[in-house]
């Protein structure tokens, strides 16, 4: 790292940037035993409201909470009305992006993005080639991961167009925020957010099938052992909506029916939390017990819409991240508001050999891992992962992209010695049905661990309630 | 709503109900063995308990002999058996959690801390636990998650199918304990033959029917009328009758266009203890009218199950 990170509360002087004075006011005047109390207080809750996360592999009542920090992140309104205009942008340009590859290809034959790069790639689905879908809106769920660099500027990290999670605890952590300290609450003008569950229904009802008049619209979900079950269910109550497994379906005549108790029932819409590999036993993996046989027939013929479409992950993979900001000019004819984060692609020899030469000091990424996994942080690495590396890049250089080992920027966090910075990104998600909308603000995950730069869940990392200022 | 929906919502009332009664009758059996003189009048009806309950296999694969503090650590606390108090506790929350989005936020944190308050007893239980604290606790949870059903549950079909698993249920179990305690209850025994207070104690007890007897009745305990309190009465809340009542209720309101059969035969059962008098079933013989009784109830929950809750494959 060359330089100090970019501090959200402090500026360089040490004194509190504006928008946080009134909070840093407050936290000076609160004792640790006091914050430790609802530190405490909040962890009961979560247990008790099983706000947690299964653990993969381990036995019974295996189930985790994210970490959860009392400090807030905080973020001035006139940041926010930056970076909303960005994600519209960057959404707006990936949801054309798809749209084209699935049609016309205009971008592949503009020669703008190497036309292998995305027809070999493993995420494009040929099964949707000149398949219409309603809004010609793909990603209708974005979680797009936002980092602060060393200068202060924000910039993209990676796009998920998938199956993001995360918002529910976005919306469980301005919960318990309140109700933690509703002192808080009177004395700064936070940007509500708990309308999400309303506006991501709305959207989701708006791309049905042409010529529904009301649609029925179901969450689909691996069942309760999945990891993220928790915020499946969250999301199906808050939106009021049946919360389906695979089995609860059936695809006859070209349409969807759930099983129900008074006999099958139509759905339209399946905002499904399931991987496309896993959609269709006929179409793509047979051995798949999660999903629907059929649904694909149904979804070619325009009787479902399914959210996120299939086919979106031939946008978000590391290998075509480089090129957003090539579309957004493309579609948009716009420059890019956010920036991406420097990226060399490892198939380039330049940027290999460039790479080869310089891996200590740089974060390599497959192109087809999430989640933390399959990555190096070279200034964290031992000689000997450095060299594993280097093999396997050598070997299939085209599965790997490098990018500078940011400082992303720190956040105050209260841990077992105090009040101390760590590291933060945001993933704000983005809603795309008939407009493009984001709730202000998003989910900050907090890299717990001294110096660690990876803040998912599966790694250690913790989140944060997260706070747009109104004024 | 979803057939799957149903079912865990049907099985989590099931669990949850069987719970308390399982708590009913540790505890019941507890206060018994507190008194003096009656080790062999309490193994004996552990013993026919266990065995109206079908674990008494399991027990034994277990244990040699019935001795009590073995029953009830058995009955109440044991991980591995899927029959115990605590197995069903986790079985409810499990059923829960499958459909937590079906539930109110209320009875879903009620039950889920009842799961988490459950294991963590178990897991700190010394060798002199105390049962009888453990099953007070688990029957006021159980009236708690009952409680928060009926004041938080909108009357759709959810709250009619948690309401169907807790009446099954308890009529079957109420049908089980009468079970283990016929010997003592033939209406028309020999007036000679004093049945043991201990015995009627502890079935009286296990159904909240003590007081509720001396309200009613007003008079010494008789088998007669012990039997008709808690078959024919409809106003007692673990009766047969009110049970059979109120899971027919139940069904009617969630029929659907399949299941005219299994409410004619819900209606049926309930019309049969509406009419019956102590002399019919003295007729039958308790043993074979309690038998007919839980074939029927099992036959209900058949019906139930494929009508309703894993409907035969579409498509």
């Amino acid at each position: 790292m060359s330089s100090s990170p970019y501090n959200e509360m402090d500026s360089d002087g040490g004194r509190s940037r504006t928008h946080y004075l009134r909070y840093a006011e407050w936290l000076a005047a609160q004792s640790s035993d006091r914050l430790a109390q609802k530190r405490a207080e909040a962890d009961a809750v979560f247990h008790r409201v099983g706000i947690t996360f299964a653990v993969y592999g381990q036995e019974e009542g295996a189930e985790r909470l994210i970490p959860f920090d009392i400090v807030p992140r905080i973020v001035p309104l006139e940041e926010w009305i930056r970076l909303e205009s960005g994600l519209k942008q960057r959404v707006r340009a990936l949801n054309a992006f798809i749209h084209d590859i699935y049609h016309e290809q205009q971008i592949l034959k503009a020669g703008v993005i190497p036309a292998e790069q995305v027809l070999c790639n493993s995420q494009y689905r040929p099964e949707m080639q000149g398949v219409d879908v309603p809004g010609g809106i793909y990603a209708h769920i974005a979680g797009i991961d936002i980092v602060r660099d060393d200068a202060g500027e924000f910039r993209v990290l990676e796009d998920n167009l998938r199956v993001p999670s995360g918002v529910s605890y976005m919306l469980e952590n301005r919960k318990m925020m309140m109700r933690l300290f509703p002192e808080l609450f009177s004395v700064h003008r936070i940007a509500p957010i708990d309308h999400y569950p309303d506006v991501l229904l709305d959207n989701l009802r708006s791309v049905a099938p042409t010529g529904v008049a009301d649609p029925t619209v179901v969450l689909l979900t691996a069942g309760a052992h999945n990891s993220a079950y928790f915020e499946h269910a969250f999301l199906a109550q808050q939106m009021g909506i049946e919360l389906v497994e695979g089995q609860d379906l059936f695809v006859r005549d070209e349409a969807v029916f759930m099983r129900t108790t008074q006999g099958p029932q139509r759905v339209d819409v399946i905002y499904r939390r399931i991987d496309d590999d896993f959609l269709d036993p006929l179409v793509f993996r047979p051995d798949s017990m999660l999903g629907v046989p059929g649904l694909l027939t149904a979804y070619r013929a325009g009787r479902i819409t399914i959210a996120n479409a299939i086919g979106t992950g031939v946008a978000d993979d590391k290998s075509i991240y480089p090129y957003v900001p090539d579309m957004i000019k493309f579609y948009l004819g716009q420059s890019a508001i956010i920036g991406n984060v420097h990226t060399w692609m490892l198939r380039r020899p330049d940027d290999r050999e460039y790479v080869l030469a310089h891996l200590p000091e740089l974060v390599v990424k497959e192109v087809h891992g999430a989640g933390g996994y399959g990555m190096l942080i070279g200034p964290a690495a031992s000689k000997a992962e450095i060299e594993a590396f280097r093999h396997q890049i050598i070997a299939t250089p085209e599965r790997y992209i490098a990018q500078p080992t940011l400082a992303l920027s720190t956040c105050p966090t209260f841990t077992d010695r105090g009040i101390i910075p760590r590291h933060i990104d945001l993933r704000p998600f983005v809603l795309s049905g008939r407009d493009v909308t984001i709730v202000p603000g998003g989910l900050t995950r907090v890299a717990l661990r001294e110096g660690s730069l990876v803040v998912n869940s599966s790694q250690g990392g913790g989140t944060k309630d997260t706070w747009v200022l109104e004024t | 709503m979803l057939s799957r929906t149903a079912d865990h919502l049907y099985w989590m009332s099931r669990y949850i109900e069987r719970a308390e009664s399982l708590a009913r009758l540790v505890d019941a059996h507890y206060r018994m063995s507190l008194l003096p003189h009656s080790a062999d009048a309490l193994a004996e009806s552990l013993s026919a308990t266990m065995t109206a309950l079908h674990m008494e296999d399991a027990y034994r694969a277990r244990f040699d002999a019935i001795e009590p503090r073995a029953v009830f650590e058995f009955v109440s606390l044991d991980r591995d058996y899927s029959g115990s108090i605590f197995s069903c506790l986790r079985a409810a929350r499990e059923n829960a959690r499958a459909v937590r989005g079906s539930l109110t936020s209320e009875l879903w944190v009620t039950l889920n801390s009842t799961w988490l308050d459950a294991r963590s007893l178990a897991a700190r239980r010394s060798p002199n636990a105390d049962i009888g604290s453990f099953v007070e606790w688990v029957k006021e949870r159980s009236h708690l998650i009952r409680g928060v059903s009926i004041g938080t549950m909108l009357r759709d079909e959810a709250f009619h199918f948690t309401r169907i698993g807790t009446f099954l249920e308890r009529s079957d179990s109420t049908a089980r304990i009468l079970t283990a305690h016929q010997s003592d209850l033939v209406p028309g025994a020999d007036a000679s033959v004093v049945p043991d207070p201990y015995q009627w104690s502890v079935l009286l007890r296990a159904l909240s029917a003590f007081e509720v007897y001396r309200r009613v009745y007003r008079d010494v305990i008789t088998p007669v009328k012990v039997a008709q309190l808690l078959i024919l009465r409809d106003d007692m809340p673990r009766s047969l009758l009110r049970c059979c009542k109120e899971v027919y209720s139940n069904i009617k309101s969630v029929s659907n266009e399949h299941s005219a059969e299994t409410e004619r035969r819900a209606g049926e059962m309930h019309a049969m203890l509406h009419f019956t008098r102590m002399e019919d079933i003295a007729a039958t013989g308790l043993p074979t009218f309690l038998e007919q009784f839980l074939s029927r109830v099992r036959d209900l929950g058949d019906r139930i199950a494929s009508d309703f809750l894993v409907p035969p494959a579409e498509a």
